[in-house]
């Protein structure tokens, strides 16, 4: 049965998607143009970092293939969530335009209904950027490759991509009770975008106490990078941690899914 | 008196409605600004000097940044392109006030807002966590000149690519052009004095350092005097070009508009 539905919400999610990118292909230029700004907009931050580096070899004790490792898994990781779960952060908004309520009556989860919407082929410029940088880093970062190395690349970006998917849930998910807390919530997920991508060696201490232990953003491709990168960690966390993202993505994903399941359910529309 | 600074006052107060929405925006900004300090202390840390500033005026210039996001508007759009698309910019063209008068003085109602609800809780945090640069009681008045001009040059950039729909029908390619630029040449992402040779010299002197990098410098007290002068005059000649362009655009435009009637 829960097969059923889970199955069911993913055929309803590849329709939506499909009727999207078909409405946005009837303008074709305009599609392919707005797909390379996106990545050219993405791709800002790796100017921002090769800017940093040309006035400085290393950067808190990191060279810049190393950086530009993390702004790849990083890029990739929040990129594909944001393609898959983005739009979850305009919650508030349909709470307040009453547009939530046309979306419960219809047969289709309204997660995936919001998860869709204006779902556009542009958005895939944005992992143009991170698919190019990453496998320029993969290859000028001096790894010492091992298999479990190997392995760990894709293991943190699928990690990474559930955790910012979890995080785009949950937050939206804040939304049915703080209609009003989309601005803060872009903290925790284009901030957390931004901040993976440098090394946390970068950040005060206590700054990369809380985003390991209470919004887990280290784990998105920091901690596994220790491993495939084998440096040490600045907060002496023991080597498991380097192998808990995929536990810590499960958890996230399971905080978001309980917290929007509540939240559905103690919804009441707008009143009038 | 006539219309406009009521058009002002109204602005202002559509933008300050709402002050728990932007006391979370600018949440999120504090957030990027401690983010974003760490990282340029970080680089100062290996270049103490870079670009002739030091690791506060760094630290203070990032928390400018964010400060300045939402009255400057950095991420670009205004609320006349969608009446551009609908037709009832038809509407604004038969008001007592010409378009451009009419929009400048709405957006600088809403930069108002916006700085009032906005700007302080960035800079109060980064002056209580971080090494910062207190500004000198005349640099603060030139600031405050500076911030004016400011959003008048960013008003007169995106008036233009608003305009810019009434010949393209989906302004959303320019849109996202000007977002590059803006970001980038503004000093939004990393100040301008680390851009090396000459894309430095040229990122200083786009309109959009006359956004964020000259009234930033302005603050930092990296202008004195006739420096003073210089800033205010490079930002004002930048308004009066990108004005004076909009007119001429906002002439072609009603031109080229048809209302249909019914």
């Amino acid at each position: 049965m829960a097969d059923g539905a889970a199955a069911g919400a993913v055929r309803a999610y590849g329709l939506l998607v499909w009727t999207w990118v078909r409405a946005a292909a009837q303008y074709p230029v305009s599609m392919v143009l707005l797909a390379l700004a996106t990545a050219v907009v993405t791709g800002l931050d790796v100017a921002a970092i090769l800017l940093l580096f040309a006035h400085a070899p290393r950067i808190a004790g990191f060279a810049a293939p190393e950086v530009l490792f993390l702004y790849g898994t990083s890029a990739l990781a929040f990129g594909i969530s944001d393609i898959a779960l983005g739009t979850t952060e305009r919650l508030g908004h349909h709470v307040r335009q009453g547009t939530l309520d046309a979306m419960l009556v219809r047969p289709v989860s309204p997660l995936v209904q919001i998860a869709t919407e204006d779902f556009s082929p542009r958005r895939f410029g944005k992992l143009v950027p991170a698919v190019l940088v990453l496998a320029y880093a993969l290859a000028e970062a001096g790894v010492a490759w091992t298999p479990g190395r190997v392995a760990m690349v894709p293991v943190m970006v699928l990690s990474g991509t559930a955790i910012f998917g979890g995080l785009w849930v949950l937050t939206g998910a804040v939304q049915f009770v703080l209609v009003d807390s989309h601005g803060a919530s872009k903290s925790v997920t284009y901030g957390g975008a931004f901040l993976t991508q440098y090394p946390m060696t970068v950040f005060a201490r206590d700054f990369v106490r809380g985003v390991t232990f209470v919004v887990p953003l280290a784990f998105v491709n920091w901690q596994p990078a220790l491993y495939v990168l084998d440096r040490p960690d600045p907060l002496g966390l023991p080597a498991a941690a380097r192998f808990a993202s995929p536990a810590v993505a499960a958890l996230v994903c399971a905080l978001g899914a309980v917290a929007w399941r509540a939240g559905l359910r103690h919804y009441r529309s707008t009143g009038s | 008196m006539g219309v406009l600074p009521w058009v002002w006052w109204y602005g202002f107060r559509r933008h300050t409605a709402y002050p728990l929405g932007s006391l979370t925006e600018s949440l999120t900004n504090t957030v990027f600004g401690f983010m974003r300090a760490y990282v340029l202390l970080a680089l100062w840390s290996v270049r103490p000097s870079l670009g002739g500033y030091d690791a506060a005026d760094a630290v203070t210039f990032c928390f400018i940044t964010q400060a300045l996001i939402g009255p400057v508007q950095i991420f670009g759009g205004m609320d006349l392109t969608e009446r551009i698309r609908n037709g009832d910019v038809a509407i604004d063209l038969h008001r007592p006030a010409g378009l451009q008068g009419w929009w400048l003085a709405d957006d600088l109602g809403r930069a108002a807002g916006s700085l009032l609800l906005r700007a302080g809780p960035p800079l109060l945090a980064g002056a209580l966590v971080f090494p910062f640069r207190v500004p000198a009681p005349a640099n603060l008045a030139a600031f405050a000149a500076a911030m004016v001009l400011a959003v008048t040059v960013s008003f007169g950039t995106r008036y233009l690519v608003a305009l810019g729909m009434f010949w393209l029908h989906d302004d959303r390619g320019l849109q996202a052009v000007a977002l590059v630029m803006s970001l980038f040449f503004s000093g939004m992402i990393l100040p301008l004095v680390v851009f090396p040779g000459l894309l430095g010299d040229v990122a200083r002197a786009l309109p959009w350092a006359a956004q964020i990098q000259v009234p930033a410098d302005v603050f930092l007290g990296r202008r004195t005097g006739a420096g003073i002068i210089g800033a205010l005059a490079f930002q004002a000649a930048w308004a009066a070009a990108l004005l004076g362009a909009g007119a001429l655009l906002t002439r072609a435009a009603r031109r080229k508009l048809v209302v249909h009637g019914g």
